[in-house]
């Protein structure tokens, strides 16, 4: 009884995987990720993904024998992985023979012939049983897998990590190595290929990083020993190096990086830009806007309007003087959609500002207003900051001249948005402490309460949406001026809900969190070209997740997190606090 | 003069005729209930004084003076604090910050000291408690929390919504006991109650509310002499 009971659950685990697998298939996403490798002539990242479906489907079959046996039989435990493999095969080898005689593709586009090759291992239909080995011995070994003691365990998951993370960003880390000079550019060339590892990259990472797992586990404690020994001036200036690195590596990074890896940057640091703002309407006070993208294209257009030399530029001031205009237009335009939606709450807010964002995209790309604003054809010629002499600061020639420096390419605009970042990051925090932070929080707590206790709803409300849309405007204003024409069709409802969805991933009401978010929802996307084309995929993955798995955020606030974990809160011994 | 009058007060929800013209007052230094079923008006009756609700026509004044004209956070800075009904504490907030969060209005940082002080006192479980979590707290002591928070605004007048609402019988002696001694400390109290029984014992005086309007008031003795009060009210025959 027992005995069918666990091998028809590896079955049914099989069956699963191999139902992700086909997945994995029809999304597109084997035949696009086999054009990048893991290690390069060994593994493509693309039958990794079908490879980890059924290692990790044997090696889950494993782990419920156990706990069905109630006991660790190594051969049961390696039949169930077995197994689950199998039947992981079987259903991929059934897709291949199925879509190789009925034509899929009027409905799945993705199921192209290269894709049928590539699951045969380049033999066509006849090579369908390789499918069946191939997924009995990943079975297999991800069966053998859990019989492995944890601590030979961990090094080799570690080791799997690295190489993913190493293939992965492979092109970033060959990038910046190859521009510097002599040993690095060599080891560049050594350790990645065009696309992902060498072989030998490959098995340097791996024994590496096993190498690095193994000490780390034994000598952990010493280090931490050594810390901790540490009198408290040394701590002080550990911490102080750490900092000053860190410096060092941000201003550094552009230069060694290229513009490419620049521009990210700067487009995950106007996320961040938004992405505090809308934390101070959402996460702040509780007011969920799906309109944001708005105050980011008034920024946008204002700094459009004031520097573009082109037929729409109204005025051509600076870059300098330009920026906080654009940010107290997006402000004042922030208390205009203030005002009509006070009165609305929770999910009629949300359509509220929807609308208002829909609104002011179409307004932007209307021929309505095109005498202004360049309709679709959108405005050109946003002229680049300059530093320079003090008249240059004001007034602009047309086109301009920049007599000082020009902050024109993206590793230049690089620290205009990375210091924009930090001090609005600084400037969120000094809120968050502030009076009108703690107003915001009672009345996302409850409003009716927050009145009773004599907080100013209107007021706080509205300097809410007031500083949320200072924060996109000025997220606006440093995008126009980095691309140099903004064109309505950018300001589409997607940037909105990116926004809101890098806030709840990385955790509502935390400033980290919002970095955090950004770096993974816009940032991941951004360098790795191929993931891009799944980005909604990935985000809806991951807002699934974080939901599942960690509900407060990846990097919480310490009210949610409190909230979420009041069960287990242990009451905190009270303090000698005042 | 009184400290709060309520004259023909009718306060709608929509076309909902919530409050049917009532008229209560309040002198300095009472304890005054407003008894009353379920959706008989009570919560109505303290969200209007408050300003979280408008008269359509009467008003409430408060020494004397119109409060309509006042936003329902000018109200609190004059002197009127309220309890919620459900306590409305903030859940993810220590006690400490709680109450912090009760002197909102004011900036005068040593006399919110003393009234913590002064909340603690009353409280002692609140003081041992005071860096937990509000949202772990009992529902006794969340109401405890909840009163402490409105004292914070140093209010001349309580409004109480039903502050005995879920709690063990133990614990709704105990609060109201510590109403008797805020009160005795000088603030005047206007306490929301179904629980007639507990809240004619510590009143002076009180009103009894039925589908938004007042069919009787009299001293809190006499109500509960009252046969009409008895078999509605205190579950006597
Ligand atoms: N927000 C509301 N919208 C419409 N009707 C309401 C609302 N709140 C209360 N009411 C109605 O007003 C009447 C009085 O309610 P309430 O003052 O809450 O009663 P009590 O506090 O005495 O139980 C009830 O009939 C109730 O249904
Ligand atoms: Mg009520």
């Amino acid at each position: 009884m027992k005995k069918e009971n666990f091998i028809w659950n590896s079955i049914k685990i099989g069956l699963v995987a191999g139902a992700i697998g086909i997945f994995l298939c029809l999304v597109g996403m084997v035949e696009i990720f086999s054009k990048r490798d893991v290690v390069k002539d060994v593994i493509s990242l693309g039958m990794f993904l079908l490879l980890a479906t059924s290692v990790l489907a044997g090696f889950i079959a494993s782990r419920r024998t156990s706990d069905l046996l109630e006991g660790n039989k190594a051969v049961s435990n390696l039949l169930a992985g077995t197994f689950a493999g199998l039947f992981t095969g079987i259903v991929l080898a059934l897709f291949v023979l199925f879509s190789s005689q009925v034509n899929l593709r009027a409905v799945f586009l993705n199921v192209t012939p290269a894709l049928l090759e590539l699951l045969t291992f380049g033999q066509g239909t006849d090579g369908v049983w390789q499918i069946l080995v191939f997924g009995t011995v990943a079975g297999l070994v991800g069966g053998a897998f859990l019989l492995l003691s944890p601590s030979i365990r961990k090094p080799i998951v570690n080791a799997v990590m690295v190489i993913i993370f190493m293939a992965l960003f492979s092109s970033l880390f060959r990038v910046i190595m190859v521009n510097q000079s002599g040993g690095i550019e060599k080891a560049a060339k050594y350790l990645f290929s065009q696309t992902g590892l060498t072989a030998n990259g490959g098995l340097i990472f791996f024994f590496g990083t096993i190498l690095v797992s193994v000490l780390r586990s034994s000598q952990a404690g010493k280090v931490q020993n050594l810390v901790d020994k540490l009198p408290q001036k040394g701590k002080l200036s550990l911490r102080v190096a750490s900092i000053i690195l860190l410096a060092y590596v941000v201003i550094m990074l552009p230069n060694a990086a290229g513009p490419f890896i620049a521009q990210v940057v700067v487009i995950i640091s106007l996320y961040i830009l938004m992405g505090l703002g809308l934390n101070i309407e959402i996460g702040f006070a509780g007011l969920l806007d799906l309109g944001f993208v708005a105050f980011y294209a008034i920024g946008a257009y204002t700094v459009g309007l004031l520097t573009s030399y082109g037929e729409f530029g109204l005025q051509h001031v600076s870059f300098w003087v330009a920026v906080p205009i654009a940010v107290l237009v997006a402000m004042l335009f922030g208390g205009l959609l203030g005002v009509p939606v006070l009165g609305v709450r929770g999910d009629y807010l949300a359509i509220a500002t929807l609308g208002f964002g829909e609104i002011v995209r179409l307004l932007a790309g209307s021929d309505f207003m095109a005498k202004y604003l360049g309709g679709p054809r959108g405005i050109i010629g946003i002229q680049k900051p300059c530093i320079g002499t003090l008249g240059e600061f004001v007034a602009v020639d047309v086109p301009r001249v920049c007599n000082g420096i020009e902050l024109g390419k993206p590793q230049e605009i690089y620290f205009i948005a990375i210091a924009s970042a930090l001090l609005i990051a600084f400037f969120s925090y000094r809120l968050r402490e502030s009076r009108l932070g703690r107003a915001w929080m009672a009345i996302r707590e409850d409003e009716d309460v927050a009145e009773a206790l004599g907080i100013k709803l209107v007021q706080a409300k509205l300097l809410a949406y007031m500083l949320g849309a200072a924060f996109a405007g000025l997220g606006g204003a440093i995008f126009a001026t980095l691309v140099g024409s903004i064109f309505a069709s950018s300001m589409q409802l997607i940037v909105s809900i990116n926004v809101v969805a890098l806030i709840i991933v990385g955790g509502m009401g935390s400033i980290p969190g919002v970095v955090v978010g950004a770096i993974a929802l816009i940032g991941l996307p951004e360098l790795l070209r191929e993931v891009s084309e799944f980005r909604f995929l990935l985000y809806g993955a991951a807002l699934v997740t974080v939901m599942i798995a960690k509900p407060e955020g990846l990097w919480p606030s310490q009210n949610i997190r409190r909230e979420l974990h009041r069960e287990e809160a242990a009451p905190i011994p009270s303090e000698t606090t005042s | 003069m009184s400290i709060l009058n309520i004259n023909n007060v009718h306060t709608y929800y929509g076309n909902i005729h919530a409050l049917k013209g009532i008229t209560i007052n309040v002198e300095k230094g009472e304890i005054v209930t407003l008894i009353g079923g379920n959706g008989a008006g009570k919560t109505t009756t303290l969200k209007t004084i408050s300003g979280l609700l408008q008269p359509r026509e009467g008003n409430v004044l408060y020494n004397g003076e119109n409060l309509g004209k006042y936003k329902a956070h000018e109200i609190v800075y004059k002197g009127i604090s309220m309890v919620p009904e459900g306590r409305g504490i903030f859940t993810s907030l220590t006690i400490t910050e709680n109450l912090e969060m009760g002197a909102y209005s004011r900036d005068d940082t040593q006399g919110i000291k003393d009234d913590m002080e002064r909340v603690f006192t009353l409280f002692p479980r609140l003081k041992e408690r005071r860096n937990q979590v509000a949202g772990t707290l009992s529902g006794g002591e969340q109401q405890m929390l909840a009163t402490g928070r409105a004292l914070m605004t140093r209010p001349s007048i309580l409004l109480m919504d039903e502050p005995s609402m879920g709690l063990a019988p133990v614990l709704v002696e105990l609060i109201f006991d510590t109403i008797q001694q805020i009160n005795q400390q000088g603030t005047t109290i206007l306490l929301v109650e179904q629980n007639a029984h507990m809240a004619l014992s510590v009143a002076h005086r009180g009103y009894v509310l039925q589908t938004g309007e007042i069919i009787t008031s009299d001293t809190a003795d006499n109500l509960r002499n009252d046969p009409a009060v008895q078999k509605a009210y205190l579950g006597m025959e």
